[in-house]
């Protein structure tokens, strides 16, 4: 009797064991895991911003934009990009196609003075229209691909941002971005680009570019949530986007898109 | 102390640990000279490595993706230079009252003044500037075939080049000052393209009926447009009187499935 008994506490204790050393293994696992996927679903940026609650785009209508250069100036003013012409987060375009099929796209100084009515070759004009340009945001960023270093990134909200201090200067993300939209700043000698304007949005102000586009050429807002212009924008309107062949899947969509529009 | 030094003592007796102990440095002293010095070398080198890879990469490295977190936290706390139409509405509410029911409803305080939340840090040190002087106002408005039809738009040198644009128009409800005579005060993109064609000398109202309070309610009362083949017809269908020079067409062959401006600008009737 006793050695049966004895043998049996001993296997008692023996499954015990076991269950509490497995038990000691796998939670403590389990509980950190939990708390890396809470940790990686918050994160407070500036006052009460949650980058994983947000996913941002921006609208641009073609059809609406008057070629005044506000925006690009505007762009200027709210961020440390290079007063001297040739740098740019934002940019507007003419483009003017002539009767044989030429066209000819030109910016002066990103349209930051404005247009002038410049006088027409003999041509014939067909179509004629201004385009803005920004970084498109792409939801599959080739910039960000291409970075060595880990120095260009997307936020859990969608923009793509540079973080300056990592950035090495090796001007990769500015060759493989397939819109033009970065460029070398000349003092910091690192990549500079379109951030959304990622300090204001995170303040719940829209991005100056949008703030002060007198016909409201642009729109800016949530791309996710129903209660958003830009979702409004894109059901009452015709949407591409550029160089859709490439997949970087952008997030600044155009309406009224002419198919010179590069 | 001595506890775990004697635990060691009993641990290093221990037959097997002395036995795999023997196996190991057999293994060791049977391993060819150069392999040795190779397994040396090559130990330094993955200890100096990852010893530099804690000494670069920053903590917060790959907290939330491969990028430093604390770089997202920087570029949020880039000050903020363009305060935003709710702010100025704060104070500024005689203005923004005043400017919600005119055309430039829709534009934002600080197009024109600037950026201003250095305005609002200290109103009194940083007043905001306000352009008075003529070349402002065409930015937007001046003439530009590319622009959106419809904009208003004059050309410059011909509208009154001397005197500032406020002297006639308040800037925050933008109206004409006084009822347009002509249509191409509005209207100066169809004004300059009809002056190119044909029909420069055939008055707008020719071919639009414009009721008389278009002048004053633009939006509201639009005038009308032609609506048929036989309108064109009075002047280009070859049944009528030969008029010198006008080209004619015989109304029942010539395309009869389409409204004559399907196919012909009316303002530029020279181009297809």
């Amino acid at each position: 009797m006793e050695n049966t008994n004895n043998l049996n506490t001993s296997r008692r204790k023996i499954l015990k064991g076991l269950l509490f050393t497995f038990a000691s293994a796998i939670l403590p696992a389990v509980g950190l895991s939990e708390e890396k996927t809470e940790k990686a679903k918050a994160w407070i940026l500036g006052d009460d911003y949650n980058p994983y609650e947000h996913y941002w785009g921006m609208g641009i209508d073609i059809n609406k934009c008057i070629g005044c250069g506000r925006c690009a100036a505007a762009c200027k003013l709210e961020n440390p990009v290079p007063k001297e012409p040739f740098f740019f987060r934002t940019w507007v375009e003419r483009y003017r196609v002539y009767e044989d099929e030429s066209t000819v796209i030109d910016s002066p100084n990103g349209a930051i003075d404005g247009f002038k009515p410049e006088n027409e070759p003999d041509k014939k004009l067909t179509r004629t229209f201004f385009v803005p340009k920004i970084c498109n945001q792409c939801d599959n960023p080739p910039c960000v691909q291409v970075c060595p270093v880990g120095a260009t990134f997307k936020t859990p909200d969608g923009v793509v941002l540079v973080d300056p201090e990592y950035c090495i200067g090796c001007r990769y993300c500015i060759q493989a971005c397939p819109y033009g939209a970065r460029f070398l700043h000349p003092g910091t000698r690192t990549a500079e680009k379109c951030t959304f304007c990622y300090h204001r949005i995170t303040q719940d102000k829209l991005p100056a570019c949008v703030e002060v586009c007198p016909t409201q050429a642009r729109i800016f807002g949530e791309l996710k949530k129903k209660a958003s212009p830009l979702v409004r924008f894109m059901r009452m309107n015709k949407i591409n986007v550029l160089k859709p062949s490439l997949n970087t899947e952008p997030k600044v969509f155009y309406a009224n898109y002419d198919m010179e529009v590069k | 102390m001595k506890l775990p030094l004697e635990k060691l003592k009993r641990l290093l007796t221990d037959w097997h640990l002395q036995e795999t102990l023997k196996k190991m440095r057999d293994f060791w002293s049977n391993l060819p000279e150069q392999i040795k010095r190779l397994v040396i070398v090559i130990t330094i080198l993955i200890v100096v490595l990852l010893i530099v890879r804690s000494e670069f990469i920053p903590e917060d490295f790959g907290e939330h993706g491969h990028y430093r977190a604390s770089a997202v936290e920087e570029i949020v706390a880039q000050p903020v230079h363009f305060a935003g139409q709710v702010a100025c509405a704060d104070c500024h509410d005689d203005i923004t009252i005043f400017k919600r029911n005119g055309f430039h409803k829709n534009l934002s305080c600080e197009v024109c003044h600037g950026p201003a939340a250095a305005h609002i840090e200290d109103p009194e040190e940083n007043i905001p500037p306000a352009p008075r002087e003529r070349g402002y106002c065409p930015l937007c408005h001046e003439y530009i075939p590319s622009r959106p039809t419809g904009f208003p738009q004059i050309v410059s040198t011909a509208h009154n080049p001397m005197s500032p644009c406020i002297s006639c128009h308040d800037p925050h409800d933008p109206e004409p000052p006084e009822t347009p005579k002509d249509c191409g005060a509005c209207h100066a993109e169809i004004a300059s393209t009809k002056a190119l064609s044909h029909h420069i000398y055939i008055p707008c109202t020719y071919c639009h009926e414009t009721p008389e309070e278009h002048r004053l309610l633009p939006h509201e009362i639009k005038p009308g447009k032609p609506q048929n083949r036989e309108f064109c017809g009075r002047c280009h269908a070859n049944d009528e009187q030969d008029q010198k020079g006008i080209p004619q067409i015989d109304l029942n062959s010539h395309e009869v499935r389409y409204v004559c401006w399907q196919c012909h600008y009316p303002h530029l009737p020279e181009t297809q």
